[in-house]
């Protein structure tokens, strides 16, 4: 088995980008407005259309260009931007974004029309007004695609789904496959970008309302917009390219129901309180939000950012929203 | 007990499959050698004006005019029926020794569900759709939802991998299930793909892309993969399950092995988000990588399960990757979609049982609605009727939007 190594974050939220906006964490970045009576942390201001070529933008949202974005943000962290032919993806993504305007717009015109019409009025406005593109914005899966087309990333992709587990058996797979040496080089990630009405609509019962108190005193959650992507390898495989190796990534674990209380404490990524949580424990979420499939990783980019500046090894753990225990250990590379 | 690198093989000990043609493997099977279409009228919801009203429809005691079940419960029905046939072939106990990998759509708010909300609400607008979504819908609408409710009806360990690829998600669940027993991480995993998103919106949506056949009468001709009027694919709902099991634990514990796994690959390509690299290198790639994996060459592949969707687009593409790879003279190759519809999700681990059924039984389905075939193609696509062939490796192919190409190389008992 070979020892994994992190040799590459891309690493945005709400705070803003990579080692600058979170060693050490800046104040958080709270929007109470928009969104009222629930508050999100935000997406910063990226100027991602300057990066992302404007024909691909366009066929993307907020999410998928967020996720894009993130993952070359990792790729030119680890000097790998020209090695994508055979490099191989592993995304955990939500997905369902829509057009909110439309929807509203044919709800509130059905009032107007009886009953056995309203089917047919429906799908007669979907047809006419759905942008085409649109429907490829909300396949989880197309945010692999956008990443291969834009970044060329040509190997394996795979795409999980399922909130936080999703991105912490992302993870698992990675870097089970690089310990395995089936694969060199992986991508893996996720993105969320909850600050979009039809996205708060999807996890509504598990929203936290009312105004800020910390994670671990909150049964719901505070969504928070954020992105991590990770490039893992070998140590043979970073030493035979002459890549730095930021940290070492081992004991990854993710299993269904809440799990048992952690040995020590570390970073805790939990959605909300109610999970398992070592005393002791910093929680991300106070800072970032709840980050749904990102979550995981982006607890994981945090940890290799550390690490590389000097911290001991962190330890990573946390629950899902409704379901799902993961930990994983970030050590400094020897 | 090991394949050609040193790996455990990958036996196959059980199989189920729901399709628009029966509701196991048996009547499925029977209606695929008789090629029989399973596409028809859509009646469970209203397709006024729609431009495809077709499709390879399972209806269900659940569903009521006008009030169908949602994608997510249709989802846990198809994969519950496909997932126990194949878990009661193999004989293993419940709970299910192993994780699940399973090919899915995303799940997301219905029409009806969102008129629900707006009858709560009085009121359009989103604040107010979210405000009574925790009344209305107390669980939320999890993305992978249908995967944690099967992994809990099961059993089975582990956190269910909700994999989405798009149209190749079931061949890619297929290959994470043999990832898994490769590297030794479990024994027995339940497999498959369910897919049911045979909805308005995304029917609509699907044709704003100029994906889907408008050819809605006769419902029966409409799905034509590989003849020159080919004009979309037709949407079908269905699931498969499989049991895959590390040969020695299943040779030891006397299961009946069906087949095997006996390779996998895939490639992503970066040229476009709905169409292939005009080179057809990525799909090629594909197939080549799943033979190498597989440790067999061209030759040894006697049927290839094609993608083979009816657009014009992929089966021009699958034609000229099949070229790159076989060269002039290909084996058979048929489109099972052809009678089932293009069942998304679910159609890799669907088309992976077929052809374990094909090699079980040496018969190739047919490719049916072949009165014009595209000779140009330069295929030999079994039209109409099955055949007799004799063969020990199959080829199955799946190819997804967002460039995702994966194939299977099946092998017989």
């Amino acid at each position: 088995m070979s020892l994994v190594c992190i040799t590459g974050v891309g690493l945005v939220s709400s705070l803003g980008v990579g080692r600058e906006a979170h060693l050490p964490l800046r104040p958080r970045v709270l929007d109470e407005s928009s969104f009222a009576p629930w508050a999100v942390h935000p997406m910063p201001a990226l100027g991602m259309e300057t990066v992302i070529p404007r024909k691909e933008f366009r066929q993307m949202e907020d999410l998928q260009r967020l996720g894009t974005y993130t993952a070359g943000l990792a790729l030119s962290d680890a000097g790998a931007a020209g090695l994508g032919a055979g490099m191989d993806l592993v995304v955990a993504s939500g997905g369902g974004e829509r057009d909110a305007a439309l929807d509203e717009a044919i709800l509130s015109e059905l009032s107007a029309i009886a009953p056995e019409a309203r089917e047919a009025h429906i799908h007669r406005r979907l047809s006419q007004g759905l942008r085409p593109t649109l429907f490829l914005a909300q396949l989880p899966n197309l945010l692999a695609g956008s990443i291969s087309i834009v970044h060329k990333v040509g190997g394996s992709s795979r795409t999980l789904m399922g909130e936080e587990a999703a991105g912490a058996e992302a993870v698992r797979i990675a870097a089970a496959r690089v310990a395995a040496g089936t694969a060199a080089m992986v991508l893996v990630g996720g993105a969320s970008q909850p600050a979009r009405w039809e996205n708060l609509l999807i996890y509504a019962p598990f929203l936290h309302q009312g105004g800020w108190c910390p994670t671990a005193a909150r049964p719901g959650m505070v969504m928070g917009a954020q992105a991590a992507f990770l490039v893992l390898e070998s140590a043979e495989h970073a030493a035979a390219r002459g890549a730095r190796v930021l940290a070492r990534l081992s004991g990854v674990s993710a299993a269904p129901g809440l799990g048992m209380v952690p040995a020590r404490p570390g970073l805790n990524v939990s959605a909300h309180a109610g999970g398992p949580a070592a005393v002791g424990d910093e929680w991300l979420a106070d800072w970032l939000g709840a980050g749904l499939e990102a979550a995981f990783p982006v607890g994981i980019a945090l940890a290799a950012l550390r690490v590389a500046a000097g911290d001991a090894a962190v330890a990573v753990h946390g629950a899902g929203h409704a379901d799902g225990a993961f930990s994983a250990v970030v050590e400094p590379a020897r | 007990m090991n394949d050609h690198l040193g790996r455990p093989r990958i036996a196959v000990t059980g199989i189920g499959l729901v399709t628009a043609l029966g509701r196991d493997v048996a009547s499925s099977w029977a209606g695929l050698m008789a090629g029989r279409s399973g596409i028809r009228a859509i009646t469970r919801f209203d397709t006024t004006g729609m431009r495809s009203r077709i499709g390879g429809c399972i209806d269900l005691p659940g569903d009521r005019p006008g009030h169908p079940l949602t994608t997510a419960a249709r989802i846990i029905a198809l994969g519950d029926l496909a997932l126990a046939q194949a878990i009661s072939q193999s004989g293993l106990p419940f709970p299910f020794p192993g994780p699940l990998t399973l090919g899915l759509p995303p799940v997301e708010v219905e029409w009806p569900g969102r008129q629900a909300l707006w009858a709560a609400a009085g009121d359009p607008r989103h604040p107010a759709l979210v405000a009574v979504a925790p009344r209305v819908m107390p669980g939320g609408h999890p993305l992978a939802g249908p995967a944690r409710a099967l992994a809990t009806r099961f059993g089975t360990t582990g956190v269910p991998q909700a994999v989405t690829t798009a149209c190749a998600s079931g061949a890619s669940a297929i290959q994470l299930a043999v990832e898994a027993i490769r590297r030794g991480e479990a024994r027995a995993v339940l497999t498959g793909g369910a897919e049911a998103s045979m909805t308005p919106e995304t029917m609509i949506r699907f044709s704003l892309l100029q994906a889907l056949s408008s050819r809605n009468d006769p419902p029966e001709a409409a799905s034509r993969p590989f003849s020159l009027s080919r004009d979309g694919f037709v949407m079908g709902d269905g699931a498969a399950g499989l049991v895959l099991e590390d040969m020695a634990s299943a040779r030891a514990r006397g299961a009946t092995v069906l087949g095997e796994i006996l390779g996998v690959g895939e490639r992503a390509d970066t040229f476009h988000r709905t169409r292939s690299s005009p080179d057809g290198l990525a799909i090629s790639g594909a197939m080549a990588a799943a033979l190498a994996d597989a440790g067999l060459r061209p030759e040894q592949i006697g049927y290839v399960n094609a993608h083979g969707t009816s657009t014009p687009e992929n089966d021009k593409m699958e034609a000229l990757a099949m070229h790159q790879l076989f060269g002039t003279t290909c084996p058979p190759i048929s489109s099972t979609k052809s009678m089932l519809g293009h069942t998304l999700s679910a159609a890799g681990a669907i088309e992976a049982v077929i052809c374990l059924l094909a090699l079980r039984d040496q018969m190739l389905p047919p490719t049916i609605n072949q009165d014009d075939t595209d000779m140009s193609l330069g295929l030999d696509v079994v039209p109409n009727v099955a055949r007799a062939h004799g063969f020990s490796a199959t080829l199955s192919n799946s190819f997804g939007f967002g460039g995702q190409n994966v194939c299977v190389v099946v092998g017989a008992a």
